[in-house]
């Protein structure tokens, strides 16, 4: 009896010791490719909706699977440090962000080099797409994304409080400044004024106030240019609007998602964000002022108009994926002239010039909205953010001054200390 | 429920061998306190021994970037740096044990006070402990975004509540200063239902006597709690202490889901968890992360360690 007990414990023992060591395997690549499944992981955005009702139709015609893997931005970021840092083969298609992370993933080899794949198919035409954003992937001279997102900064205002004001469209820095003034003093409840105030979140919005004011992050020998007297009135102004003209008691976490929120929900009279969150503003199911939004190109500052004209979103490969070969043949069809107009009608600012001189392409699109992303385009700066690898660490640094102009610091001090940290930061990276 | 099939298979097996049997019965059997323990053993060395040797590896390199790029052994260069980091390292040390000792000492009061009024018992008592314990169920991120809502500045709950009674708004979550103090409450709200539950089963499981004999010797409530059933219920105190003190030194969901990454525009939040996951999904920089890690637990040994030492010295 005593014996028989031994025998089945250890059975038990030994069976779930095994059990533990099945569950820390992954699923081979091998079957993957066999069966053709391509794997695709993609960001939460309205364009990710658009391919997932579509995808049924890329299977019918192709023959493969697609098992996609969905997440939030942060959580998207997090698995691809974990995954491809360990050399994964567990994802064929990433939806990365090109300036935030191209350079770093580049870097360390996580992408393929798609340069002789984009360049096959003259229908699928790689000619079509636009300067900048093509220029944001691709890294020493390789392909190594497709974009599918672009973004420029638009100003979002409230045609109602402007009216009541006796106010036009602000088109200049100046005009903003005043207009945002009489329309909090007129509305004490209401701010003039509204946009990101975390530290790291309000760098890429801040990019084009300080392109504006004629500054930028680094001159064009790549050493730290954030204490110029450009950069400095542009930290100065940005904050200052938010602080004189801001919400009460304003955060300073705030990302899109909460100064948005403030807008939408008819707080606020003047809102610079990206235009591709516009249907945040326009929907009415998620703002109580769809019916009285309006918008603008970015005011001109000093040095004219400069929002920055970025692709947010591209699609890449996974260099240790085993399925290279499916992995593109899902991302030329995702990025199709078709499939890419059908995204811009649903919202999503292509990165295809086709999609932008067709007409059936801006049709969705409110008419002030389109004219001033034309505009955006026109002038556009193609980055919004530092363009080196640790982005993160970066923009930490940079933000510092945004925070310190919000809260009534000094500002100018701040970008001095900014500077000298950036600095060492960059010769860092150089290294 | 796979996991079941083998050893049934292996009895029949078995059954078809008698000799094999009893065999590997007789081996196992001398084996058994090895045998018994390897899955154990196994788990911990993996799941545990590995990934600590690992990060000690990690954190004499330059790891950077990528965990698979080639690395240099630099020996304490990362310590010394992290050391005398006094802009993140040093606040973040600070914030960790203010967090953990000021959450600490309201759980264990609070919980003390709520386990004493639910030890006897009373009408609707069932009610009573399932509306306490709600908070501990509830997942931290939730809680994170629960509170958030109602701390917003501009259209939360907890300032419309205030300017009801006239008391001007506060930043709550987004000051700098108020910021930790939020989370704190937070952190209090949520665990004390934990640190009850342990000071309740202690309770219960003292003897009367004590208690009545210095009742018929006169004392009065407050005497014979901090006399009679404090003294007694010491050890208690301190398991629960020691239980709540690591999960507190801890603590990364509720920072992380009410503040993200850096703990706020001034690192208002930062204690060493969110620094250290910072470094390493954020800076992606793997050498001084992990020189972070080793020395975070460090603290968490040493604080465990003495209040081990204590739990010891109580019981004696």
């Amino acid at each position: 009896m005593k014996r028989r007990s031994v025998m089945k414990y250890a059975a038990v023992a030994a069976a779930f010791s095994m059990g533990l060591t099945a569950c820390g395997g992954g699923s081979g690549s091998s079957d993957a490719k066999e069966s053709g499944i391509v794997r695709v992981t993609l960001a939460n955005h309205v364009w990710t909706e658009g391919i997932k009702a579509a995808i049924p139709e890329f299977e019918k015609s192709s023959g493969l699977k697609v098992e996609l893997t969905q997440l939030g931005e942060d959580q998207l970021s997090d698995q691809y440090n974990v995954k491809l840092n360990a050399g994964s083969d567990e994802i064929d298609v990433m939806m990365y962000r090109p300036l935030q992370e191209g350079k770093a993933f580049a870097k360390n080899g996580y992408l393929a080099d798609l340069t002789s794949k984009v360049s096959s198919d003259s229908g699928w035409d790689w000619k079509d797409y636009q300067e900048g954003p093509v220029k944001a992937t691709t890294a020493d001279g390789k392909v190594v994304g497709v974009p599918i997102i672009t973004e420029r900064e638009v100003l979002y205002y409230r045609k109602d409080l402007l009216k009541a004001a006796g106010l036009e469209v602000p088109k200049t820095m100046e005009e903003l400044e005043a207009a945002a003034k009489a329309i909090k003093e007129a509305n004490p409840d209401t701010a003039g004024f509204v946009a990101r105030t975390g530290k790291s979140a309000a760098v890429t919005q801040f990019s084009s106030f300080l392109y504006s004011f004629g500054g930028d992050f680094t001159d064009s020998s790549g050493k730290s240019t954030v204490n110029s007297a450009a950069a400095k009135e542009a930290y100065a102004f940005y904050g200052g609007l938010i602080k004189n003209y801001g919400p009460a008691n304003v955060s300073t976490d705030m990302s899109w998602p909460e100064a948005m929120a403030i807008f939408t929900q008819g707080k606020a009279a003047f809102y610079t964000e990206a235009d591709s969150l516009y249907k945040n503003a326009t929907d009415p199911a998620k703002s109580k002022v769809a019916e009285t939004v309006g918008f603008a190109a970015l005011p001109a500052g000093p040095a004219g108009s400069k929002p920055y004209n970025i692709p947010s979103w591209g699609l890449a490969v996974n260099e240790a994926s085993g399925n290279q070969d499916n992995a593109w043949k899902f991302i030329q069809w995702a990025t199709s002239k078709e499939r890419t107009l059908a995204a811009q009608k649903a919202g999503v600012p292509g990165p295809r010039a086709s999609v932008w001189a067709d007409s059936a392409g801006t049709s969705t699109y409110p008419k002030d909205l389109a004219e001033a992303i034309a505009a955006s385009a026109k002038n556009g700066v193609g980055h919004d953010r530092p363009e080196v690898v640790t982005v993160g660490k970066a923009r930490e640094i940079v933000g510092e001054p945004i925070v310190a102009s919000i809260t009534g610091a000094d500002a100018s001090a701040a970008a001095d200390s900014a500077h000298v940290a950036f600095q060492k930061f960059l010769d860092s990276e150089k290294k | 429920m796979s996991v079941m099939t083998p050893p049934r298979s292996a009895a029949r097996n078995a059954g078809r061998a008698p000799g094999a049997r009893e065999k590997f019965s007789d081996w196992a059997n001398r084996h058994r306190k090895w045998l018994f323990a390897a899955p154990a053993m196994a788990f911990v060395g993996v799941l545990i021994i590995f990934p600590l040797a690992w990060t000690l590896y990690l954190s004499l390199t330059d790891s950077q970037g990528s965990v698979r790029a080639a690395t240099e052994f630099i020996g304490l260069e990362n310590y010394l740096t992290v050391l005398s980091d006094v802009e993140r390292f040093w606040p973040a040390v600070g914030r960790t044990l203010t967090f953990t000792g000021i959450a600490l000492v309201c759980e264990v009061a609070l919980g003390m006070g709520i386990a004493l009024l639910l030890w006897r018992p009373f009408r609707g008592e069932k009610w009573v402990r399932v509306a306490i314990l709600l908070p501990l169920v509830a997942t931290p991120v939730a809680v994170g975004m629960m509170w958030r809502l109602i701390f917003d500045p501009n259209i939360g709950f907890a300032n419309q509540l205030l300017a009801a009674v006239g008391i001007p708004a506060q930043p709550w979550l987004s000051g700098q200063d108020t910021a930790l103090g939020t989370t704190i409450f937070m952190d209090v709200w949520q665990w004390t239902p934990m640190v009850v539950l342990i000071l309740l089963a202690g309770l219960t499981s003292l003897s009367e006597e004590p208690d009545e004999a210095a009742r018929m010797d006169g004392a009065n409530a407050f005497q014979r709690f901090f006399f009679i059933t404090l003294p007694l219920m010491m050890p208690t105190v301190i398991v629960a202490i020691l239980l709540r003190g690591i999960d507190a030194l801890k603590t990364f969901d509720i920072l992380y889901a009410t503040k993200g990454k850096g703990g706020g525009s001034f690192h208002e939040v930062e204690t060493l968890n969110v620094y250290a996951y910072g470094l390493s999904f954020d800076y992606n920089q793997y050498g001084l992360s992990s020189a972070v890690l080793i020395l975070f637990f460090m603290i968490i040994i040493g604080s465990m360690w003495l209040l081990t030492m204590r739990k010891k010295a109580v019981s004696k």
